[in-house]
């Protein structure tokens, strides 16, 4: 396969998961926004989104304040940002058709329709209700897109290319709705688990779609240590960092299988499982929260950069 | 031109009001079905093809880089005896512009006999000297024609047009034919219509024949594109899916020791024909465009050295430009002994000053075109334009008039259309493809029909509004 159909295939994914995890932030902050005073904390939700996304250098560029409408803007429509959500369904589209031929005419009519549809969302005139279709608007059509790709794939290296984009964004975007909730969050002992964060790890497991989840699997009362343990080391749950990596692993293997042969993606990527496999959360929180997903974004940002080098360029 | 109102040629009505044979089931199916059934299906044709992302790029309108080409619901029909005739005549002329490319670039006997002068040669600015003497396997320059036709009469085809470059459309011809099926299931049943879906296998069985004497016995054909913002990509991936080749664009190759290879997750691949969809001047930075941002460096160098085939070859613009055309019947005769099939447009060749002088005196009956112009743009249409255009048009050709020829306005016959007033007779011409290899010719019975949909106009260029529709040929 040509390597620029595989690098368009991965990002292509990459770009319509991007999307969707910009939705689910901007819904979960809204939902948080919308609490009365007293109940959220002391900080700025529409700041704490922007650090998720992160482009809080380039915002502060563009805006004085992070707001409802200024945060609404620059991740949802800004042209200037070039990971918006409507950025994300424009690149993602441009990817589509320089690889037409390796998408099913499924996948390519998800990602079609979905671009026919953005446009008819006027920015300026959007209303709350209609900005709300809009999100789910942007989390479905990553749904039916992801779907197609499952349903009408053939399973081999495309397959697997378009699998791993999808993983490495997912797991990059895990990592940072953690980070930030802890890092604006739990700065101060006193404060860690207190009855005010309550709000906001419910909020983290919506931005995640996993509130249902983590009553299945625990059967507690939210709790941090019990919502990062189901986001980094919970393999039932698909959006964890140990998830994503068992499943970048299978994949790399595949290819490895496949083209017989292996490489610095497939060693990096084992390295990384490795670390999530063997990790406890207490062991996690008592050497540092963010230190660990600190690393583990860096340790990300390098497999996705071999994949690129091996097979990419 | 809808003033006068001539007794055009219509493919389905007699002058007598009969219907002529091969359109009487469908003449007959159109008097029965209701509009708003005709038109239901038109817009479900258009979804359709709005979806699947059937589009093209307009160049110089920003507004709209993606715009569907207009479907007209009702077939073009052609009966055997009039397609044999047809592809009897684009095999012969196609075969003389072979012939034609490989004497300009080798021994250039036609020049000896004097059958053409030699500026037509060296003072095209296509014409390629890097080609001279070049062997290109199996001598074949052209192994994709499109050839444009219309007709005027029950009795002959006249060749409009050859494009022996990059001729587009015949995306357009296949799909046009699949909505067709699925939107009138009906109307098949009454007509035997022979396929064109094969397309893809003779393109392919085509590619595979001229690949390098020096490849393996199953070549690599890849399809190379400018991208996706070139007007056409829609037609390049599509034909990459149909063959099941790789749609390669110039960053994907690369040139080593005299071999082309293309870049792929399992390392380098050697690629034996190119099926460019990329014009001369944009191959090889090294050897033409130093600032084509499109092409390989070096891929010349291979292309010389034996070791891959484009297709078409480098250079074959000296044989479609509009001033060789008016030479095409005698470069027939000469290279095959035969007469035309196949009848040209009477040409004026502004190069020449009495012709140049008719031309100018006579400027608001004729349309003149740019010897190098394309796809609509860049003529004129005389008995259509208002006197300024036409003095602004008079006045570049006088500049330059080595760049124009001129033609009489044709009668181009008339097929009925389904347009905004009902069921009317438009203006329309035909594109059907050519594929020459090395075992032999194939053409898919039918071609591109364009359609002209605003009353009385005579312009069928996409680019300038034109539509298309499916073209039948009835195996009967």
């Amino acid at each position: 396969m040509l390597s620029r159909t595989a690098s368009n295939l991965y990002w292509l994914s990459r770009y319509v998961e991007r999307a969707e995890c910009l939705a689910r932030i901007l819904d979960a902050t809204y939902r948080l926004s919308a609490l009365p005073q007293g109940y959220g904390s002391e900080t700025n939700e529409w700041d704490s989104a922007i650090a998720t996304a992160g482009c809080v250098i380039s915002f502060k560029e563009k805006y004085e304040e992070a707001n409802e409408r200024t945060v609404t803007e620059y991740l949802a429509f800004s042209l200037d940002n070039p990971s918006s959500i409507r950025n994300c369904l424009e690149i993602a589209r441009t990817n589509a058709r320089s690889v037409r031929t390796a998408l099913t005419g499924e996948m390519w009519d998800a990602i079609n329709s979905a671009w026919h549809e953005l446009h008819r969302y006027d920015p300026k005139r959007i209303t709350r209700e209609e900005f709300t279709r809009f999100l789910n608007f942007v989390m479905e059509t990553s749904v039916r897109f992801d779907g197609t790709s499952f349903r009408t794939m053939l399973r081999n290296d495309a397959y697997w290319f378009s699998r791993l984009g999808f993983l490495v964004e997912r797991a990059d975007a895990t990592a940072r709705i953690l980070d930030v909730k802890y890092h604006v969050l739990l700065p101060r002992e006193a404060q860690v688990g207190g009855p005010l964060d309550y709000f906001q790890w419910a909020s983290i497991l919506r931005s995640v779609s996993a509130r249902t989840s983590y009553h299945w699997v625990y059967r507690e009362s939210v709790k941090p240590w019990l919502v990062a343990d189901l986001l980094i080391l919970n393999r039932q749950m698909p959006r964890s960092l140990a998830s994503c990596y068992e499943n970048i692993n299978r994949y790399l293997d595949d290819l490895a299988q496949f083209y017989g042969r292996q490489g610095q993606a497939q060693r990096l990527a084992r390295a990384t499982t490795n670390k999530l496999e063997n990790g406890k959360i207490e062991d996690i929180f008592q050497s540092g929260l963010h230190e660990f997903i600190t690393q583990f974004l860096i340790d990300n940002n390098r497999v996705g950069n071999a994949i690129g080098d091996q097979y990419l360029i | 031109m809808s003033s006068r109102t001539p007794s055009f040629f219509d493919e389905m009505r007699s002058p007598d009001g009969s219907i002529r044979p091969a359109y009487r089931q469908l003449a007959h199916w159109l008097d029965t079905v209701p509009k708003d059934v005709l038109d239901y299906r038109r817009k479900e044709a258009e979804f359709i093809f709005r979806r699947i992302g059937i589009t093209f790029a307009v160049y110089g309108d920003t507004a709209a880089t993606e715009r569907l080409i207009p479907f007209d619901i009702i077939p073009r029909i052609l009966n055997r005896g009039e397609w044999q005739k047809l592809s009897r005549g684009l095999e012969q002329r196609v075969k003389a512009l072979n012939a034609y490319l490989h004497d300009a670039y080798n021994k250039r006997e036609i020049l000896r006999a004097g059958i053409v002068p030699e500026e037509l040669i060296f003072g095209n600015p296509v014409f390629r000297p890097e080609m001279n003497g070049q062997r290109v396997p199996h001598d074949i320059y052209v192994m994709i024609a499109g050839i444009d036709v219309v007709r005027v009469d029950p009795d002959n085809f006249y060749v409009l047009e050859d494009n022996a470059r990059v001729p587009s459309g015949v995306s357009y011809m296949l799909e046009n034919r699949e909505i067709m099926l699925r939107l009138f299931p009906e109307l098949f049943i009454d007509h035997p219509v022979a396929p064109v879906d094969n397309y893809a296998d003779d393109l392919l069985a085509t590619l595979k024949s001229v690949a390098p004497t020096s490849s393996s016995s199953d070549p690599t054909v890849v399809i190379m594109t400018p991208g996706i913002f070139n007007s056409a990509y829609y037609e390049h991936s599509f034909l990459a899916d149909k063959l099941g080749c790789e749609l390669v664009e110039g960053r994907d190759m690369f040139v080593k020791g005299d071999m082309l290879y293309m870049r792929t997750t399992e390392g380098p691949k050697r690629i034996d024909v190119i099926y460019r969809r990329v014009d001369d001047d944009f191959i090889d930075p090294l050897a033409f465009r130093p600032d084509s941002m499109l092409g390989v460096p070096g891929l010349m160098s291979v292309y010389q050295a034996g070791n891959v085939t484009l297709a078409n070859a480098v250079g074959t613009g000296i044989a479609d430009d509009k001033a060789v055309y008016s030479y095409m019947p005698d470069i027939i005769k000469f290279y095959l002994g035969e007469e035309p099939i196949l009848k040209n447009v009477e040409t004026y060749r502004c190069r020449e000053p009495d012709q140049l002088k008719y031309v100018l005196d006579n400027i608001d009956k004729l349309v003149v075109k740019e010897v190098h112009g394309s796809g609509g743009y860049g003529m004129l249409i005389g008995p259509a334009a208002d006197k300024k255009t036409i003095e602004a048009f008079a006045a570049k050709v006088k500049a330059m008039p080595d760049g124009f020829i001129a033609q009489p306005t044709l009668a181009l016959s008339t097929c009925p259309t389904f347009v905004e007033e009902g069921i009317a007779p438009r203006h329309v011409d035909l594109r059907p493809f050519v594929l020459t290899g090395r075992d032999k010719v194939r053409i898919v019975p039918g071609g591109l029909t364009r359609v002209a949909l605003s009353k009385g106009s005579l312009v069928v260029n996409s680019s300038q509004g034109g539509g298309t529709k499916d073209t039948w040929v009835l195996d009967r």
